[in-house]
């Protein structure tokens, strides 16, 4: 089972993120970058996939995606291809670089996450998919693979799932929870340094959007509680009180 | 302007997002006309409703269509789409509508922008995101095409637009077979614990930074006379079960009293917590959006303020 999995550097939520002075982008500084948590069990389901049945992972990732790149293969991927383009909040350029990059490439399966921690877009697989004309499903919580086949739990509102069963090359993208991603053992991080890292350059023309001005969102506020641990636990009770829950 | 509203059917009842996508088509179409789309198979009852918030409402009805097809949903759309050319057509953003979407657009060679809480076309066509799990807001100029596809989050465009639109039959069959075959639904896993029942939902998130400290939430709920739930990281690790999940694809609470606890207040964890009577959220990030939820907020430390809690309360109960 041959498996191409995606995976993003991306700018990780939790960091500080501040709008750039040109108003258009986030400013970089502050930003921590790691591989998008999506991604990170789409490169797990592969590797667990691969140990199960054979074959080889190969990872791919768009921009500069070297860190990321590099963890893929210390968790066992076996090779890398990194395709140097700046896409932006673009997943249509993306979406049609990997198209071009991969190809080459003989493939049973492509795995990627739900969607990217920074732009939350959702569009990769999905338009891969798309411009492949191969079957997918999206927010998988389940793979097994049956001759030829994938049977797969996707998710639904409410806690509901929806079997389906799809023929290979097949897309899915991963929803997080599938897995217990592995972490990176020392060995693995020696082993990576000898995997091949190929620079795939592709021609991909305009994209479809343009940013015109990224903005903090404007928050409706709480009343805030201020003091000490004890005077706040003071305040709390006292709420709780005054509304009869104690 | 033409703008097309795709129907959200769940287990053959209509979704409420379909009048929203309605409502932002009817605040959109200019002089032009708002349409929705009904996708399934006895849908007649559901397109009687959306013709109240439509001009047209086309029904594409077949016993194939019964369940949800991502493949079969973009073929019937794509020979409609391409009789009656839409300028705009409006998806949800739900599970299954930000799955066919992107498809849809490929195969119709246009843009599409995904999870939009805002739209303007009066001058150019102009979109509004959430990105960085709704830390930043961006207006996105989209490139000049003959048509768009958006996906609308849930929720968003509530104020109702009415209309009397007529029911056509679109008269059109599903015309490949798809690859991809549905199997089942998959019923939610039941717990001991049934928090959509709960009057006190301590609720905790990654915050809480490890399992072993969940038993801290635990002794807060029990003195308070509650329950524990979590968001989505806390049972994605394994810390709480599935059943405890609070959010879209969790459960939707309304508890009286809704304590959230290192919770950044994902979009998608507020729509399972935002109806409770009184919220009240600790987080050490004052920006955290969860605060624009909560009636109450102490910008703070869960491991100071509730040892804090629990220790006032014991004093209380003696
Ligand atoms: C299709 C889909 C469905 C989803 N469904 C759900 C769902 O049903 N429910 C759900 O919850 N999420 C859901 N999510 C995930 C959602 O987008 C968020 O990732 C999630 O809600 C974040 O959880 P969190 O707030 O616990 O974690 P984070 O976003 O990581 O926030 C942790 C917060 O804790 C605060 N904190 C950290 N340490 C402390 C401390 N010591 N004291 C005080 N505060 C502290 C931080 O400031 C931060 O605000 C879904 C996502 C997708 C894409």
């Amino acid at each position: 089972m041959n498996i191409i999995v995606l995976a993003k550097h991306a700018a990780d939520p939790e960091s500080e993120i501040r709008v750039s002075s040109d108003g258009k982008s986030v400013d970089e500084k502050g930003l921590v970058f790691d591989i998008n948590d999506w991604d990170r069990y789409a490169v797990e389901e592969a590797i667990r996939l691969k140990e199960e049945h054979g074959g080889e992972v190969v990872v791919v990732g768009v921009g500069y995606s070297d860190d990321t790149l590099r963890k893929c293969l210390a968790m066992g991927a076996d090779r890398a291809i990194k395709i140097p383009l700046d896409a932006g909040m673009d997943s249509y350029r993306t979406a049609l670089a990997i198209k071009e990059a991969i190809s080459g490439e003989s493939f049973d399966l492509i795995l990627a996450g739900l969607m990217s921690q920074d732009y939350n877009n959702a569009l990769v697989g999905v338009l891969l998919a798309g411009m492949l004309d191969i079957p997918f499903a999206t927010a998988v919580t389940s793979i097994k693979v049956e001759d030829g086949k994938i049977r797969v739990v996707r998710e639904l509102e409410g806690g509901y799932g929806e079997e389906n069963v799809l023929p290979l090359p097949a897309l899915v993208t991963v929803q997080s929870g599938i897995n217990e991603p592995r972490y990176v053992s020392i060995m693995g991080i020696k082993r990576a340094k000898s995997k091949e890292l190929r620079e795939v350059g592709v021609e991909v023309g305009e994209g479809f959007i343009e940013v015109e001005k990224v903005y903090t969102p404007p928050v409706k506020k709480a009343e805030m509680i201020e003091g000490a641990p004890e005077e706040i636990a003071e305040k709390l009770i006292q709420i709780l009180k005054d509304r009869g829950l104690i | 302007m033409r703008v097309f509203a795709v129907a959200e059917i769940n287990f053959g009842e209509l979704d409420p997002v379909s009048v929203e996508l309605l409502n932002l088509a009817n605040t959109i179409k200019g002089d032009g006309s708002a349409e929705a789309v009904v996708i399934g198979s006895s849908i007649s009852s559901h397109a009687e409703k959306l013709a109240k918030y439509a001009d047209k409402v086309w029904k594409i009805e077949d016993a194939s269509l019964e369940n949800y097809n991502p493949e079969l949903y973009v073929d019937v759309l794509l020979q409609l789409f391409q009789k009656e050319k839409p300028d705009v057509v409006l998806i949800a953003n739900s599970s299954r509508g930000s799955e066919y979407a992107p498809l849809l657009a490929t195969k119709l060679n246009a843009p599409i922008v995904t999870d939009i809480v805002g739209l303007d076309v009066s001058d150019g066509v102009k979109a509004t995101r959430y990105i960085f799990q709704g830390k930043l807001l961006v207006d996105v100029l989209v490139k000049q095409a003959d048509t768009y596809v958006f996906t609308v989050r849930q929720g968003v465009f509530k104020e109702e637009k009415q209309a009397s639109g007529e029911v056509v039959d679109a008269g059109i069959k599903p015309s490949v077979t798809p690859k991809r075959e549905f199997s089942q639904i998959i019923e939610p896993e039941a717990g001991e614990v049934d928090i959509t029942q709960a009057d006190i939902i301590v609720s905790v998130g990654r915050g809480i930074e490890d399992a072993s400290n969940i038993e801290l939430a635990e002794e807060l709920a029990e003195l308070l006379g509650g329950v524990v739930a979590g968001s989505r990281p806390v049972i994605d690790n394994g810390w709480l079960p599935k059943d405890r999940q609070v959010g879209i694809s969790g459960k939707t609470v309304k508890p009286k009293l809704y304590l959230a606890l290192g919770i950044s207040g994902a979009f998608q964890h507020i729509m399972g917590m935002k109806d409770s009577e009184l919220i009240i959220a600790i987080n050490k990030d004052p920006e955290a959006p969860i605060f624009g939820v909560a009636q109450y907020g102490v910008v703070g430390d869960i491991f100071e303020v509730v040892p804090a809690l629990i220790d006032k309360l014991r004093e209380i109960k003696g």
